[in-house]
């Protein structure tokens, strides 16, 4: 948010350990709140409901891995396997107990931090690129696992079909109804990792983060942290499996493939490394900006060239502009999204008197 | 700063002049719109890329003689890079846009899809990937494979097999080489009953993907395994390694019957040319070739524009799939506005459009399907092909086998 702190006299602890010290950032924050859970699905058409929901899922995702290679400094290729981890437990359970939805919202959450966790454990002896491989490894184990083993991929065809969730009497099946129920675990997630991240466990994350063996010196458990974050991390991804199984009505083993962790990745690259709303700005960016670019290209591409071409022309540009504009901004700013904008922020909070 | 600034203000202007220049362009009263997904740039794209200009030519045919009963046909494409999240925001985006009928492309993309279009209502197409279990419509009422599921091809398989080996399969041994996903798997159920009714040995060899490397395989089929028939379901650029392979061993390839993604012209040259793959049976669930009435109409079209026709046109199967698709699309819109001539059509009216589909061949292009409310596949009808003298040569007509077998099994998956 822009605005100036002037008379921040705080008296008691409390106030010191306010998440927005400032009532300006208070307001700002129930004003995006008034205006995401009322005005937003309450005025737009159902498509851009969509491609909020799209982001929604992308968002939580981001977090949980920004969590392990933002702030614990743990590079994961195997956020996708741990996705499919929580997808599948939440559908077998959906199917095979009928158990209700935050049932295996939570049972998915907490199978995928286990299962990250253990694909964790080289990372106690592993760092960098070695850990990335390690992690990779994970990937495709899990990949192979749910691809071969029909006890929990439900038969040959990998994919479990879930009936959609209900809250009391009401089934949430339209787009504004998913709307609303991935917008809660979006606020709960943004609302925990930014405490997670300020409390002792998470500053334990940065210390390792910044120096592991100066980390260990000052007495922080590497071994119980290191674990805890991947666990915490894999949480997230758990959870954003399950969230992206009953948005889809389905769990489909093609949906969570190695590709996936890759888009991730580079969510949390775009967007900053080590900050919540660099992972917001980063889901963003990656799950939007392709569609921008085809409603640029299908606005003006039909000046320079035939019909047939310009449908030929619209993914292949979108790609190449994707890359581009990925590039451009990471030289521009390589701290990430989130970096540009704090720059602006603090280029607005002296003006115009900057010295 | 100031500079960081200039870019970020650049790109808000940006966002919001594309934020205005949206879809706002009103629709002419009584246009048609077919959604159409593609995969131009993905790990597919040898098949988009003649696949969906060929919908297009079609479209455009049909709307040079007028449309449909003097409705406009518009196809809208949206290319999904085979991932799943765009598949999503381009079946919003079609919905949005009024589309009636959805050319979904991709196995994961139609999974993803089948419980939005059910709810909203929307026929929704599958040839030639997707779950077999869709051929039930009485479980999956929208939607549609319109084409030879992986069982029916397992079972037409077995049958050309059958024939090929002298009419009896007891005792004989048959390798299925398949690529190590679910689609790979799916057809083994099938075969595997196969194997117990008509008494022949069946292995099953896995290729995991990406599918370029099966050396040890196919030296296992033709050297240990010594297999009298080979049934391949591949994809992508496995089919061009698995013919070199076999080529290398020594393994004739008039033993080799390949399933629908294996069977096109870009995996014969991958391979290395017709000449090497010579002998080479490949299944078909359109018609190959440039000889078809309705090719040549399209031929026609482009010359009285002054054009030349596409090159697409050259790589005959996929192009002919392209023409079958778009063609069975609006075959289906046909039926559903004799049904309702205002032209004021939604998804459910196309369903029963398609629901009416039968004797619609395109001049043996389109096999004779019969779709009904309950049979979405229309019978499971394919043609074998086989390679020969530098190009594809026809080898049986349009057949469908064991459909008692392929049903047990469309039944069993409807209870899950």
């Amino acid at each position: 948010m822009i605005h100036r702190e002037c008379g921040v006299l705080k008296t008691t602890y409390e106030a010191d350990m306010a998440l927005y010290p400032l009532p300006i950032a208070r307001w700002a924050v129930g004003v995006f709140a008034v205006l995401f859970f009322l005005v937003v699905p309450l005025t737009v058409h159902e498509y851009y409901l969509s491609l909020a929901n799209l982001v929604w899922i992308a968002i939580i995702g981001a977090l949980g891995l920004n969590i392990l290679v933002g702030y614990t400094g743990q590079v994961s290729i195997g956020h996708g396997a741990f996705m499919s981890v929580g997808a599948y437990t939440a559908a077998n359970l959906a199917t095979r107990l009928g158990s209700p939805w935050p049932v295996n919202l939570l049972a998915g959450g907490l199978m995928a931090a286990l299962v990250g966790a253990v694909v964790g454990i080289p990372s106690l002896r592993i760092k960098g690129l070695y850990l990335a491989i390690a992690t990779l490894a994970g990937q495709l184990i899990i990949e192979w696992t749910i691809n071969h083993v029909t006890f929990i991929s439900g038969g040959v065809q990998a994919s479990i079909e879930v009936a959609r969730p209900r809250v009391g009497s009401m089934v949430l099946s339209s787009q504004r109804d998913m709307y609303y129920f991935l917008l809660v675990f979006v606020a709960l997630a943004i609302v925990g990792t930014m405490n997670l991240v300020r409390s002792r466990v998470g500053r334990a994350f940065i210390a390792i983060r910044d120096h592991d063996i100066a980390a260990e010196l000052i007495g922080i458990n590497i071994f119980r942290y290191k674990l805890l974050a991947f666990a915490i991390s894999s949480f997230y991804a758990g959870v954003t499996g399950v969230l992206y199984t009953y948005f889809l009505g389905i769990a489909n083993y093609e949906q969570f493939q190695i590709t996936v962790s890759i888009d991730y990745l580079a969510m949390i690259i775009i967007g900053g490394l080590g900050s919540v709303l660099g992972s917001i700005f980063g889901a963003i960016f990656v799950t939007l900006l392709p569609i921008g670019i085809r409603y640029a290209m299908e606005a003006f591409g039909g000046v320079f060239f035939s019909p047939q071409t310009v449908l030929n022309l619209i993914p292949n540009l979108r790609l190449m502009l994707f890359g581009a504009l990925i590039i451009l901004f990471l030289v521009v700013e390589p701290d990430g999204l989130n970096r540009l904008w704090r720059n602006i922020r603090n280029y607005f909070r002296v003006w115009p008197f900057a010295y | 700063m100031r500079h960081h600034l200039a870019i970020v203000t650049a790109v808000i202007l940006a966002v919001g002049s594309l934020l205005t220049a949206g879809p706002s362009h009103a629709q002419a009263k009584s246009e048609i719109v077919i959604g159409v997904q593609c995969d131009r740039t993905g790990p597919t794209q040898i098949v988009g890329t003649v696949l969906c200009p060929a919908f297009h030519d079609y479209i455009a045919l049909v709307n040079s003689k007028g449309g449909v009963d003097g409705h406009p046909i518009k196809a809208m494409e949206i290319d999904h890079e085979y991932k799943v999240p765009p598949a999503v925001e381009s079946y919003e985006r079609h919905k949005k846009e009024g589309a009636v009928t959805m050319a979904v492309y991709g196995t994961p993309q139609i999974y993803a899809l089948t419980a939005k279009l059910t709810e909203d209502r929307i026929p929704g197409t599958s040839p030639g990937f997707g779950s077999a279990a869709a051929a039930d419509g009485g479980r999956y009422p929208y939607i549609f494979p319109i084409a030879a599921t992986y069982w029916s091809q397992g079972a037409a398989a077995v049958e050309f097999v059958k024939k090929q080996l002298g009419g009896n399969l007891k005792g004989k041994k048959i390798a299925y080489i398949f690529y190590d996903n679910p689609a790979g798997r799916e057809p083994i159920e099938v075969i595997e009953d196969l194997a117990a009714k008509e008494g022949f040995q069946l292995k099953t060899f896995a290729v995991p993907p990406p599918g370029v490397e099966m050396g040890a395989q196919v030296l296992d089929i033709a050297q240990r395994f010594r297999a009298d028939f080979v049934i391949a379901h591949l994809f992508g650029g496995a089919p061009s390694v698995s013919i070199k392979e076999f080529k290398r061993v020594g393994y004739p390839l008039r033993k080799v019957v390949s399933f629908v993604w294996g069977a096109a012209e870009a995996n014969i040259d991958g391979a290395g040319g017709f000449a090497v793959a010579d002998g080479y049976y490949a299944m078909q669930f359109a018609g190959v070739g440039t000889d078809y009435p309705v090719l040549n109409e399209i031929r026609e079209m482009y010359k009285k524009q002054g054009k030349e026709p596409p090159k697409e046109m050259a790589s005959t199967v996929f192009y002919n799939r392209g023409v079958l698709i778009a063609a069975l699309h609006v075959e289906a819109i046909r039926n559903a506005l004799k049904a309702k001539p205002d032209g004021k059509l939604t998804g459910a009216d196309v369903k029963g459009g398609f629901e009416k589909i039968s004797n619609f061949t395109l001049g043996g292009l389109v096999p004779p399907l019969k779709i009904t409310a309950t049979d979405h596949e229309g019978g499971g009808l394919v043609q074998i092909w086989q390679v020969k003298n530098g190009k594809f040569e026809k080898v049986t007509d349009w057949f469908a086998a064991y459909q008692d077998v392929v049903g047990k099994h469309i039944k069993e998956a409807a209870k899950k």
